[in-house]
């Protein structure tokens, strides 16, 4: 799997990073590095995430995370680190 | 490592100030579909296209999926028809034949558009040529996804004003064909001069006999992307001004180069361009206008605009250029009037006419873009627009096209609507005095004499 790049947006709430992190341990991903921080009220959250061993397809990753967003009313991204890293980087 | 500012700026782009890559287009080849009858050539272009284009859909959504940046339209283009169907076609009715065949591969591959519906014709016209002229507006009534365009002219050739004074006419057909649908055959009829063998964006988008089998090409667009960098620096000099459109140019650029590269690698099939443009939609926050207003103008259209576009325009290609390794197509800003918002509130606050319009193609791609103009405007008044049109190109060596659709029953004052990513348009004055003596004179305008460069 490419390295990821999980992103929350929501109000901030207890849990949230707890929730985000169970999913990934059950899917066996990896957490290389967490951030966050809080602009005008707002939770910003960002994983980066690698793993090995790959049960699940891309979309469906992304698609699950992001029901467990709405679960919890927060807005979950998975991208791959390319789109950053090509942004931002020469 | 990338830091969590990196990664929110990138996705604030693409969720609030509608960042997107604006089209993937493949550019596929029919040189070798050519036969002797024509269900034989209707039958390879369908089989090439099909197979060549088969995954392209499903590649741009894993793509918009795993990058999460929206793809906007997958879009193919082709070699001009005219060559293609040359040997087969005897009447303008064959030519409406694969007309319907290209519309039937678009559908079946689920592409919105497939542009190359065109005849190069800058300096003369074969019989070909003029089949293929006499059957657009027949081909654009017909159709939903087929796009045309014909060449008149070029900064080497000159334009040629048998074609010109051609186009007119057939203008004012499509929109009588097209009537019932205020006259929409004609957004999807483009004249150019200076016209790009490997420009990606609709309607002017063909496949050019100089390039490969199949090449991929995408447009990067990011209207409100500039928009939003800019307002950053509001008060602030030109010089300031420039860097934070160039920097941002850069950013958005980059995307589409991943896109592309990813495209390309996915689909096995060569990367072309990226096409830099600023591209807007009729959506709220993704306007060329706002950016213009931003700058520091009331409206576009008030004194000061074609300064202001010259410098948006030429800091989006130097960010631009930096980010990809091939540039291509029609690079620059668009300014349509009718996909763009606050153009439209400009030509009804009386800021932006015709010949402003004009004046601003000088210094941008692509032309006079999406002007729906009274139904009852002459011929020649259509052609002598675009005459004076093609002569910006030739002169200043550059691409300049028209994209003009006269609808019938409309006046100044009445808007049309074309719904989707065509929006709305008010109907704008047309200069009434004549030009039929000049238009009648037949035979082609000279090449000018700085194209003498060898």
């Amino acid at each position: 799997m490419k390295k990821t790049i999980i992103t929350v947006l929501g109000k901030d709430s207890v849990g949230i990073i707890a929730k985000v992190c169970t999913y990934l341990a059950n899917n066996k991903i990896n957490i290389l590095d967490i951030n966050q921080t809080i602009t005008g009220g707002y939770f910003n959250m960002m994983m980066i995430v690698e793993s090995d061993e790959v049960h699940k397809t891309f979309p469906v990753m992304a698609s699950e995370l992001e029901q467990i967003g709405e679960e919890i009313g927060v807005r979950i991204q998975a991208q791959h680190e390319e789109i950053f890293e090509m942004m931002h980087r020469i | 490592m990338l830091n969590i500012n990196e990664v929110i700026e990138t996705n604030k782009m693409i969720h609030e100030m509608n960042l997107d890559v604006r089209t993937i287009t493949m550019g596929i080849s029919l040189l070798d579909c050519a036969g002797d009858s024509l269900e034989e050539v209707c039958e390879n272009i369908y089989n090439k296209i099909t197979s060549k284009a088969k995954n392209l859909v499903k590649v741009g959504k894993e793509i918009e999926t795993e990058f999460g940046i929206p793809i906007v339209n997958k879009r193919i283009s082709v070699t001009p028809i005219a060559l293609v169907g040359g040997r087969c076609c005897k009447e303008a009715s064959d030519f409406v034949r694969i007309a319907r065949e290209l519309d039937r591969c678009a559908r079946e591959v689920g592409v919105n558009f497939i542009g190359g519906y065109s005849a190069l014709v800058s300096k003369g016209m074969t019989k070909a040529d003029m089949l293929l002229m006499q059957s657009i507006p027949e081909a654009l009534a017909c159709t939903q996804r087929v796009c045309s365009s014909v060449n008149v002219g070029s900064t080497k050739t000159g334009i040629n004003m048998d074609a010109v004074k051609m186009i007119g006419e057939i203008i004012l057909e499509t929109a009588e064909k097209t009537k019932e649908k205020d006259g929409i055959g004609n957004a999807k009829f483009v004249v150019f001069t200076n016209a790009p063998d490997d420009n990606p964006f609709m309607a002017g988008a063909f496949h050019g006999v100089t390039e490969a089998d199949c090449v991929i090409n995408v447009g990067v667009s990011g209207p409100g992307v500039v928009k939003r960098a800019i307002e950053q620096v509001r008060g602030e000099n030109f010089e300031t001004l420039c860097e934070t459109i160039k920097k941002t140019a850069f950013k958005v650029t980059r995307v589409g180069q991943l896109v592309a590269q990813e495209a390309s690698k996915r689909l096995d099939v060569p990367f072309g361009i990226i096409d830099l443009s600023l591209a807007p939609t009729p959506a709220i926050g993704d306007s060329v206008g706002e950016i213009l207003e931003e700058i520091g103008l009331e409206y576009a259209g008030a004194p000061g605009t074609t300064a202001a576009l010259a410098l948006l325009n030429d800091q989006v290609k130097k960010g631009g250029v930096m980010a990809s390794s091939y540039v291509g197509g029609l690079s620059g800003a668009f300014i349509p009037v009718s996909e763009d918002q606050r153009m439209i509130d400009a030509v009804e606050a009386g800021a932006l006419t015709l010949e402003k319009l004009e004046a601003m193609t000088c210094v941008c791609s692509v032309g006079l873009d999406m002007i729906a103009v009274p139904g009852d405007t002459k011929a020649t008044t259509i052609s002598g627009i675009i005459a004076d049109e093609m002569a910006l190109g030739m002169v200043n060596q550059k691409t300049t096209a028209v994209r003009i659709i006269p609808v019938i029953g409309k006046k100044v004052g009445d808007t049309v609507e074309f719904g989707g990513l065509l929006g709305y348009a008010p109907i704008m004055p047309v200069n009434p005095f004549r030009c039929d003596a000049f238009i009648n004179r037949g035979g082609r305008i000279p090449a000018p004499i700085h194209s003498f460069k060898n």
